[in-house]
């Protein structure tokens, strides 16, 4: 790799109580690559995110990105999506945008980012009616308001039919090839195939392996 | 430390003998009130303890907030240090003084309270400065219910109610309920930072005490209450005994404190064994 | 589309109007808090039954019994919509600031007990026959000081107990011990105004200061209690 890495974590522990569930995480990313986390249940790929997305403080150890371990600072490049859909029920996926949007200083039409996920920017109906797939794409389309560098969705093909599964993984290489970063926790690793950059296995809060090839990561 | 703890209980065991005996046998009968007037001995010096121990309770969780932010803790720093200085000048050059401050006392209070502000950044670390808040929060409240329990106790019989809203008693009683709060958020909380939210709780309480204050002395200037306990001079005597009961009660203290202390310690680092543990080895496969 | 590293402007007012659209679109909370409202005057007014001149004296103890009951009741729901869908997640990701947030909070909550009061007061005027002997105008800045009291510690506490067990019960628990000095002011300061007996203006300081002091505390110390995990 000839650029520097656009993340780096050192040395990182995440303790919640008595369990670990991370256990000394050392990794370097490339800049403008889709990582797929792979890992059984437990293996610590969600703590991990959230601990990239700041919303958790590692117990031990370092990470930064872009730059810089003051991940405040760089709130602004960061997009997050997570297994609850961070979105209000009670509002259009529209307003949801557009609420979302001001906290990033955003003031402009969301219809293009409705759009780019798939969605009818006006529909009415609040999110709470909308189906998985749909509250899916919103979930996306919300990460994407900022227009982020950095890109952290954890399992966003849960509970998604096929065809839309696919969309959204056509609609990632096309952020990836826009020079976005982009890391996206899955059980769903075949979906990735030919797509991602690299695989990465955790296990028991450490990265086991890593591999261009999903085969040589998966160990069944 | 193993040899100065019993040494230190021993002490400790002496003075409070002495010290019952002083308030109970020794000191001279109060001339209206008779014998009851004896758990003033008890009274007063459980109410200056738990203050005592609520105050370091205030300093420990103001530091716990500030240290890690370098920006917050140098300006918090420099707060102390003024408060100090302020008190001194304040002493010498405010006439008359409110009753009972004596200019010495006012600087000595202003001094004692940077020192103990310095001396706990110094001799705790962030971890252990969260135990020595645990402890004193919890002791203080045993404290402090002993004088909500003494002061009824003492009224009833000598001025004839239980209760009145006078600033002493009123004060106790918020800080009381304050502290029960905070010791009711350690317990129920599920954060993994429940010392910051503790300890903002505590910043919110010390807030609230001259403000109860405040409360306490508009109301009485509008509705004329009984004064408990007396105001005014005392007599020297008893204020040697007052003074010896005090002492006794403050080695009690550090001494309950002390024990408390390690408890809390060790049981924090069989906590952080555990984790260390849980973090090194593998886990097993499901 | 530009994209600066300043923080973002305009989030409380835009917290703050999502807010009271979503409560007035659903109407859910509102409903049920108004007819709470009524059951509490009633209840007061059967356990309660003074004549005009007792009803001046106790009235302003009642009253505001009654408003921090309901303001309990309406500070609980505060961050109900956020946990639904871990929607604070969203907002500690993004670069808005935390104060923000607890303005927004605090002031929803302002606008939303202050309507209660607003509908509460008719009714314990009527049941008590109620008539201020003293300067009945300065009832408005006393509602307003003591609301925003309870109100802006009852916000940052109710964002403590999001990481308790019994959530519901913390809130009061942590809330009513520090809220002492300002009850004590709001009832005295209704009270003296009730009766013409004495000047409110030293309650009305001191629900100012209380005021002063703990929104200032409020925004140092809300930051570190959002992002506690």
């Amino acid at each position: 790799m000839d650029a520097p890495p656009i993340i780096t974590l050192t040395a990182v522990f995440k303790q919640f109580g008595r369990f670990a569930a991370l256990r000394g995480v050392n990794a370097e990313f490339a800049a403008g690559g889709l990582f797929a986390i792979l890992g059984d249940n437990g293996a610590g790929k969600t703590t991990l995110l959230r601990v990239l997305a700041g919303l958790a403080q590692p117990t031990r150890g370092s990470v930064s990105i872009l730059g810089t371990a003051e991940l405040r600072s760089v709130r602004h490049e960061l997009g997050y999506m997570a297994h609850p859909s961070l979105l209000y029920d009670e509002m259009s996926g529209a307003e949801n945008l557009r609420y979302f949007g001001r906290l990033y200083g955003i003031s402009n039409s969301t219809d293009a980012g409705m759009t780019a996920v798939g969605l009818d920017p006006t529909l009415t109906r609040p999110v709470a009616q909308y189906s998985q797939g749909m509250r899916q794409r919103l979930s996306l389309a919300r990460a994407l308001l900022n227009d982020p560098k950095v890109l952290l969705l954890d399992e966003p093909f849960s509970n998604v039919d096929a065809r839309s599964a696919r969309e959204m993984v056509a609609l990632l290489a096309q952020m990836r090839s826009a020079g976005k970063t982009i890391f996206v926790v899955t059980h769903q690793a075949s979906l990735l195939e030919g797509t991602a950059d690299e695989f990465v296995w955790m296990e028991a809060g450490q990265i086991t392996n890593r591999n261009r090839q999903l085969r040589a990561v998966e160990t069944r | 430390m193993k040899r100065v703890f019993p040494i230190l209980g021993l002490l400790t065991a002496v003075l409070l003998s002495y010290a019952l005996y002083e308030a109970l046998v020794a000191a001279p009968t109060e001339q209206t009130m008779g014998n009851v007037q004896r758990i003033f001995y008890y009274h007063v010096p459980s109410a200056w303890t738990a203050f005592l121990l609520f105050f370091i309770n205030f300093v420990c969780s103001i530091q716990y907030l500030v240290r890690p932010n370098p920006v917050a803790d140098k300006l918090t720093n420099w707060t102390v240090i003024a408060i100090a200085i302020a008190a001194c000048i304040a002493a010498f050059v405010i006439r008359p003084l409110p009753e009972g401050m004596e200019p010495s006392s006012v600087a000595t209070t202003g001094l004692a309270i940077a020192g103990l502000y310095f001396l706990i950044k110094k001799c705790f670390s962030q971890t252990r400065t969260d135990a020595l808040a645990v402890v004193t929060a919890e002791v203080g409240v045993v404290f402090c219910t002993v004088v909500l329990v003494t002061g009824p106790l003492w009224a009833r019989p000598v001025w004839g109610i239980w209760w009145t809203w006078d600033v002493r008693l009123t004060s106790t009683l918020v800080l009381w309920l304050i502290y029960i709060s905070y010791l009711m958020l350690r317990r129920f909380s599920t954060s993994g930072q429940t010392p910051v939210l503790a300890a903002a709780l505590a910043v919110f309480g010390a807030l609230d005490v001259p403000l109860v204050y405040f409360s306490i002395w508009i109301f009485r200037t509008q509705h004329p209450q009984p004064v408990i306990g007396g105001g005014g001079s005392i007599d020297p005597r008893m204020l040697h005994v007052l003074l010896i009961n005090w002492l006794a009660f403050l080695f009690f203290a550090g001494l309950v404190c002390w024990s408390r202390y390690r408890l809390e310690i060790l049981q924090r680092e069989v906590e952080e064994t555990q984790a260390l543990e849980a973090m090194l080895e593998p886990r097993s496969r499901r | 589309m530009s994209k600066s590293s300043a923080v973002p402007s305009g989030v409380t007012a835009a917290t703050l109007a999502k807010d009271l659209r979503l409560e007035w679109r659903s109407k859910d909370a509102l409903n049920s808090m108004l007819f709470f409202s009524l059951l509490v005057v009633v209840v007061f007014s059967f356990s309660f039954d003074p004549n005009a001149e007792e009803s001046r004296q106790i009235a302003g103890g009642l009253v505001w019994v009654a408003f921090l009951f309901a303001a309990v009741v309406a500070l609980n729901q505060t961050w109900a919509r956020e946990l639904r869908n871990h929607v604070l997640d969203a907002y500690r990701v993004s670069p808005a600031p935390a104060n923000s947030l607890f303005m927004a909070k605090a002031l929803g909550n302002f606008v939303f007990v202050v309507v209660l009061e607003v509908l509460m007061t008719p009714l314990f005027i009527m049941f008590y026959k109620l008539r201020a002997l003293g300067p009945a105008w300065q009832l408005i800045p006393v509602a307003a000081l003591g609301t925003w009291a309870l109100v802006v510690n009852g916000t940052f506490f109710a964002a403590i107990s999001l990481r308790t067990r019994s959530r519901e019960i913390m809130l009061p628990l942590l809330l009513f011990p520090v809220s002492i000095p300002a009850l004590l002011a709001m009832v005295n300061a209704t009270t003296a105004i009730l009766t013409g007996e004495l000047s409110a203006k030293f309650w009305i300081v001191l629900l100012t200061t209380y005021d002063v002091v703990f929104t200032i505390a409020c925004l140092l110390l809300f930051e570190l209690v959002l992002n506690a995990e």
